[in-house]
């Protein structure tokens, strides 16, 4: 740097290169490679001096309506290799997409990149709020049919919650965290709570289940206990701060905190309140042969991630690097996370960025000095109710069988390998 | 006055039966919301149960639904007999015979209630003409459906009586839910 003394422009510059160094490992080298230019630094002014450093970007009757990212951050969304269909297909149907975990930041997925499932491959439906209304029926002392701006109008909720697929399935043959856990996103979520409706409408007291319809073409729907409606079920009509995108059910969808994404019904038209459980084509897929597959296949178990760094990421070299990465449970709040940066023999409790919320992402990060030598990173989660992410290992040893073996939702501690050149890969390949 | 005093002591008088309704019933507490009508309900209330209570009249046997199959464009996708085209396999190309858990997932084949199969084709199908579908013609198909896959003879028919009493391959024999409460674990002694 030339000048002396630090100008605004370079706080500026640094400010810049922050926001748009989106791989962390690439922020640091980058920071103050720009020489400074003595005739810049005549002109103390944002305005002046940045002209002379980097191009501007005039002003458009778009851009002042609606924002845009920098070009430079490229980060987006895949079709999830899980099931091998492509997003979108020849007709333009969406089955899974998933979301790029790598570059993420925080614990908000943006909405642009929230991972997307439909329940068979699904066009999205173009839905004008004036016309949509939920209709709740049933097993209630009134049937009520809410518009819009009706459910406005009730007491809202703004919550942080994490939807998970069941198919976010990691395995060996997976090259990124994107692939090995991309199909779970978080976002702070904004409704009327389901019980306040159910009140509303009055619940009978045979009531112990309900269904949550879709409006898409399939009309996807699913069984849930009453006991959940009335705990913490969102009926969800704001994303992030503005209203849900289409591909997350715009106008109205459930969220149902901690169960499957499939649970989530989007494009919600309908509840229906029952005494036993329906099954629709969306619960059949929960069929199981057996008792403990039944039992994981709902409630999503204690899982964590590490998104940095993480599979075909490159470190630059050794020295301090912040491992950093994403926890959440489908029981409750992270209670504590820790990292191993030996393959499993020491663990070391990580810090969260945040306080954990339930049922929400919450980052983690572990200062770390690699010494150059050829190791293994992994995670560990345990919830407020006491459950642990467990190793592979272990899931097969408690239902004897073979390693590889996980019922319901696949938790299991997820290994990324670095090799003495800084190359991260899947440790499970 | 006398007569204001007269309705208060009636409306005194009311009230305990008033209340006694009430307790009956919840009290809404905001207003929001319209009662649907109880058409509006049956046009939106597209769930079939395992008791079949909400399956419209109608009739269909397999051989009838080998028929709709090609003219409603099933065929297009799924193949000939269910089998070979870009859809969903919708007949087990090994064997109608293996154990229901051994076979490839099809059909709603593995529900414990032939009610679910139809539920599906009358909400799902066909792609892009989604609920246009006659009863006739979803009774129909699932006979056809059934029959291709061994569930049911061929002189089946089927209609709002006899499909829920069709037994599905799975019988009993499928895990139960356990009972859900917040704040439970996934699995009872399972650590993790």
């Amino acid at each position: 740097m030339g000048s002396k003394r630090t100008s605004r422009r370079e706080l500026i510059k640094g400010g810049g290169a922050l926001a748009g160094g989106f791989t962390l490992g690439a922020v640091a080298p980058a920071l103050g490679q720009t020489p400074a230019s003595d005739h810049a630094s005549a002109h103390d002014h944002p305005m002046a001096t940045g002209s002379h450093d980097y191009p501007m970007i005039p002003g458009s009757k778009d851009l002042i309506a609606y924002g845009q990212r920098s070009h430079f951050v490229t980060s987006v969304r895949i079709a999830h290799p899980m099931g091998g269909r492509p997003s979108p297909d020849a007709f333009g149907k969406v089955f899974h997409v998933a979301s790029p975990l790598q570059d993420s930041v925080g614990v908000i997925t943006p909405s642009s990149l929230h991972y997307v499932a439909t329940t068979r491959g699904s066009f999205i439906p173009d839905i004008d709020p004036k016309e949509h209304t939920l209709m709740i029926h049933g097993l209630v002392d009134r049937p009520l049919t809410f518009t819009m701006e009706d459910l406005k109008r009730l007491p809202s909720v703004t919550r942080l919650h994490f939807i998970e697929c069941a198919g976010n399935r990691h395995n060996g043959r997976q090259k990124t965290v994107q692939e090995t856990h991309g199909m779970t996103s978080c976002a702070e979520w904004t409704g009327v709570l389901l019980s306040t409706l159910l009140k509303e409408c009055g619940l009978k007291s045979s009531a112990t289940w309900f269904v949550a319809e879709g409006a898409e073409e399939v009309k996807g729907a699913s069984s849930m206990p009453i006991a959940k409606a009335m705990d913490d079920c969102l009926i969800a009509y704001g994303q992030n701060g503005e209203p849900l995108r289409p591909q997350q059910g715009f106008p109205l969808r459930i969220v149902v905190p901690g169960f499957e994404g499939i649970f989530n019904t989007k494009w919600l038209r309908r509840i229906k309140v029952v005494d036993r459980y329906l099954m629709n084509y969306s619960d059949y897929g929960h069929l199981r042969e057996d008792d403990e597959g039944a039992a994981l296949g709902y409630q999503i178990g204690p899982k964590s991630v590490i998104t940095y760094p993480s599979g075909t990421q490159q470190l630059p070299g050794k020295g301090t690097y912040e491992i950093s990465g994403l926890a959440w449970s489908g029981g409750g709040a992270i209670k504590t996370v820790e990292v191993s940066t030996d393959g499993g023999k020491k663990w070391n409790r990580a810090e969260f960025k945040m306080t954990p919320q339930r049922m929400a992402h919450v980052r983690f990060a572990y200062q770390w000095n690699w010494d150059g030598n050829e190791t293994e990173l992994l995670s560990r989660a345990t919830d407020e109710i006491g459950q642990q992410q467990p190793m592979l290992a272990q899931i097969a040893e408690f239902f004897k069988k073979p390693v590889g073996y996980v019922p319901g939702l696949n938790n299991s501690i997820m290994p990324w390998k670095i090799a003495k050149d800084g190359k991260v890969t899947n440790g499970l390949a | 006055m006398g007569s204001l005093k007269l309705a208060a002591a009636l409306l005194l008088l009311g009230s305990p039966v008033l209340a006694s309704t009430a307790l009956a019933q919840s009290a809404p507490t905001y207003g929001l919301g319209r009662v649907p009508s109880a058409e509006e309900v049956r046009a939106r209330d597209i769930n079939i149960s395992e008791t079949g209570e909400e399956l419209p009249p109608g009739r269909g046997t397999p051989k009838e639904g080998e028929k709709v199959f090609t003219l409603q464009g099933c065929i297009v996708c799924h193949g000939p007999e269910g089998v070979g085209g870009v859809g969903p396999k919708l007949k087990s190309s090994t064997s109608q015979d293996l154990p229901i858990w051994r076979r490839e997932r099809i059909l709603p084949l593995r529900s414990p209630f032939a009610t679910t199969v139809w539920d599906y084709i009358n909400r799902g199908m066909p792609l892009g003409r989604e609920g246009t579908l006659k009863p006739d013609e979803v009774y129909a198909l699932t006979a056809y459906l059934l029959f291709v896959n061994k569930v049911i003879p061929e002189d089946t028919v089927l209609d709002e009586k006899s499909l829920p009493k069709v037994k599905m391959p799975i019988g009993e024999g499928y895990a139960r839910l356990p009972d859900w409460k917040p704040g439970t674990r996934r699995l009872e002694g399972y650590p993790y």
